[in-house]
């Protein structure tokens, strides 16, 4: 497996009028050629402020430190005009909600042939055909009409495509898809999933999933990094994360989920006590150690290293296990 | 369990006006077409469907926040469904809903602890003290700390705000209360503790729920029965382990295999049908039945499907279902199955 990205002791911290937030805490992390790796947490663990960061896609107040290895270069200290060239190019990103990320004013034949025009010089004529194409391989029905739309003329699942089809107009090694599907309806979701795989088969892209849906998690990841308050709390292939969850938070999220077929009515939801921490720091603490039913004089007076409990699964956790 | 039901909803039909009138442009938009189901006392049912179906239309209507076109709504008996507002107003006691934006759905200048008493304020069923008594007590019946009630929503998370939302419904003890998609903005931890905390106060108080979702396992973990909405119709109703486990409906086949589950091992082996294209306008829903454009065995119901609207009939143990393709003298074996399908 060739390695795509290495991102070493990543950190985000914002000023703000609190004082400093730390978004991001030492995070490590790498890619793999062909690999698809799932970012998991809740709202504000830091999951897209980190991947965000690597292309500079912060706003000025956030302070970025440690390095990020991408074809032979570090992203965090590379010149702007060599992150122009990645941002979109080689790496591409693919958000959430397609209609805000998507110029309401532009047919989307035409946006997609910007960015292949800007990035790859193509003639406005060949980067129209190319666009036709893109539609085609991200299997938009009829795309020579529906380049030729608006994005209010798509439903939210083509838009979804459109956005997937702007992202690899360039080929690029790695796609980042923040929350891709959650907008959408499950069976307009399971169409995306699909997608995404084949495009992994057929192109060979490696692709960071942001994701706080479980669900999405077991259907197409190969590996799994679990992310809690800034930090990676839990990362494993994604079988054993599922068969055996090490970190009480994973072990929760889990217990958490209302899981189809294997309903007991009796049977409750598990609970997760308290809420996230503020992220103002510093903290000398497990920063799950406030909600956690395992947490001792240790946890809550130092932070759990991360450790390797079986091939390719650590967990920052003093006293980790699957219950 | 035993006579009238709380809710019966009978025919709904919601139809929106777009466009201009005056110049002859306007349009329709069919966002429920005749729905009818019943909610019998201390019964949750679930309804779902995908954005677009009705269903929160449906769950607006029921409470009268908007009007049907036609069709009846009767709480406990009583027809409502056209009633005037300040005939509605004394009835706001008997139905209550909560909605899926726990920060849009509450006062900003209010705090929290008047925004619970209000609806007991407004039906003068307590005041002074013993207002103060009752909100303290649904502070903590919903599992908040009282000193929360003099916060104001903003200072609240979304867990919590969702819980001051239902404190608030619940304070004037409805016969029913309309959930719409609760718990869909709430992280994933937080949503569990909401689910169980309505499985508990339901099983407490013994309201009568309409849960309104798009997510087919929070249905399973809280519903008595599930009705399956489709374009602005009910496709399929059963109960939840009936539907859970023998879906008819090819709709609903589609929408239970493409319902994700948290395990890898078990999600990977499962056979998914795809549904081609996407929900049609109901500013023009197809003829006859309307889930045939994407229907995978519309070859075998065509051409009564384009002439014909399937009813929603009875194929035995209060199993309903709406497709040409079921009918209860049917046998099992031919009824239209997940593998089959693929």
């Amino acid at each position: 497996m060739t390695r795509v990205l290495d991102v070493d002791d990543l950190s985000v911290r914002f000023e703000t009028d609190d004082g400093t937030v730390q978004a991001v805490d030492a995070l490590s992390f790498t890619l793999d050629e062909h690999e698809v790796l799932a970012v998991v947490g809740e709202s504000g663990c830091g999951k897209s402020v980190s991947l965000m960061s690597l292309l500079r896609l912060l706003p000025p107040s956030a302070h970025v430190s440690g390095r990020a290895q991408f074809g032979g270069h570090d992203l965090l200290t590379a010149p702007a005009s060599r992150i122009r060239r990645v941002r979109g190019r080689e790496i591409a990103f693919v958000f959430q909600e397609p209609m805000t990320s998507l110029n309401p004013s532009f047919r989307v034949g035409r946006q997609i042939a910007e960015v292949l025009r800007r990035h790859l010089g193509l003639t406005r004529r060949a980067a129209e055909r190319r666009a036709v194409e893109l539609l085609e391989l991200v299997r938009i029905p009829a795309p020579d009409r529906r380049v030729n739309e608006y994005p209010h003329q798509l439903s939210g699942g083509m838009r979804q495509r459109v956005m997937i089809a702007m992202a690899l107009a360039c080929d690029p090694k790695v796609l980042v898809a923040d929350e891709p599907t959650t907008a959408l309806d499950v069976t307009i979701q399971a169409g995306i999933l699909d997608l995404m795989r084949d495009i992994r088969e057929r192109l060979g892209t490696s692709i960071v999933l942001i994701t706080h849906n479980l669900g999405v998690v077991a259907d197409i990841a190969d590996r799994v990094l679990v992310m809690y308050a800034g930090r990676k709390v839990e990362e494993a292939p994604v079988k054993d994360l599922f068969r055996g969850p090490q970190h009480p938070y994973t072990v929760g999220l889990m217990g958490a989920i209302p899981r189809p077929g294997g309903a007991d009515h009796q049977g409750r939801l598990r609970e997760i006590p308290g809420r996230v921490p503020s992220l103002v720091g510093p903290w000398e603490a497990c920063a799950f150690a406030e909600r956690c039913p395992r947490a001792d004089e240790k946890t809550r007076s130092e932070v759990p290293p991360l450790r390797e409990v079986e091939r390719g699964h650590t967990v920052a956790c003093f006293h980790p296990g699957p219950e | 369990m035993n006579g009238t039901p709380t809710l019966e909803v009978e025919n709904l039909v919601k139809h929106f006006r777009v466009g201009s009138q005056l110049l002859g442009s306007g349009a329709v938009v069919h966002a429920v077409d005749g729905v009818s189901f019943s909610i019998a006392e201390g019964e949750m049912l679930g309804l779902v469907g995908e954005s677009g179906s009705g269903k929160s239309t449906v769950g607006n209507c029921v409470v009268r926040l908007l009007e049907p076109t036609s069709g009846t709504v009767r709480l406990k008996g009583r027809d409502i469904t056209h009633l005037a507002r300040r005939e509605l107003r004394p009835l706001r006691r008997d139905m209550h809903i909560v909605f899926q934006d726990p920060y849009s759905s509450l006062n900003p200048r209010m705090t929290c602890g008047d925004i619970v008493g209000e609806p007991l304020r407004i039906q003068g069923l307590a005041r002074g003290r013993e207002l103060e008594a009752t909100v303290h007590e649904l502070f903590d019946r919903v599992g908040l700390r009282p000193e929360l009630r003099h916060r104001y929503p903003h200072e609240l998370s979304g867990g919590q705000r969702q819980r001051v939302g239902l404190a608030r419904a619940l304070s004037v003890s409805p016969s029913l209360l309309v959930a719409d998609e609760p718990v869909s903005a709430l992280d994933v931890s937080v949503q569990a503790a909401i689910l169980n905390l309505m499985r508990d106060l339901q099983a407490r108080m013994g309201f009568s729920c309409l849960f309104i979702t798009h997510d087919l396992a929070t249905v399973e973990y809280l519903c008595d029965r599930v009705a399956v909405m489709y374009l602005g119709q009910i496709v399929e109703l059963a109960a939840t382990a009936e539907l859970f486990t023998s879906p008819k409906h090819p709709y609903t086949q589609a929408l239970l295999s493409a319902a994700v589950v948290p395990d890898p091992e078990v999600q990977r082996t499962r056979t998914r049908i795809v549904l081609e294209g996407d929900i049609p306008s109901p500013l023009a829903p197809p003829s006859g039945c309307r889930f045939r454009t994407r229907c995978p065995l519309e070859h075998e119901s065509a051409p009564r499907s384009h002439e014909e609207e399937p009813p929603l009939i009875d194929v035995g143990r209060g199993h309903f279902v709406a497709c040409h393709l079921v009918h209860p003298g049917r046998d099992d074996a031919h009824l239209l199955d997940a593998a089959e399908l693929a």
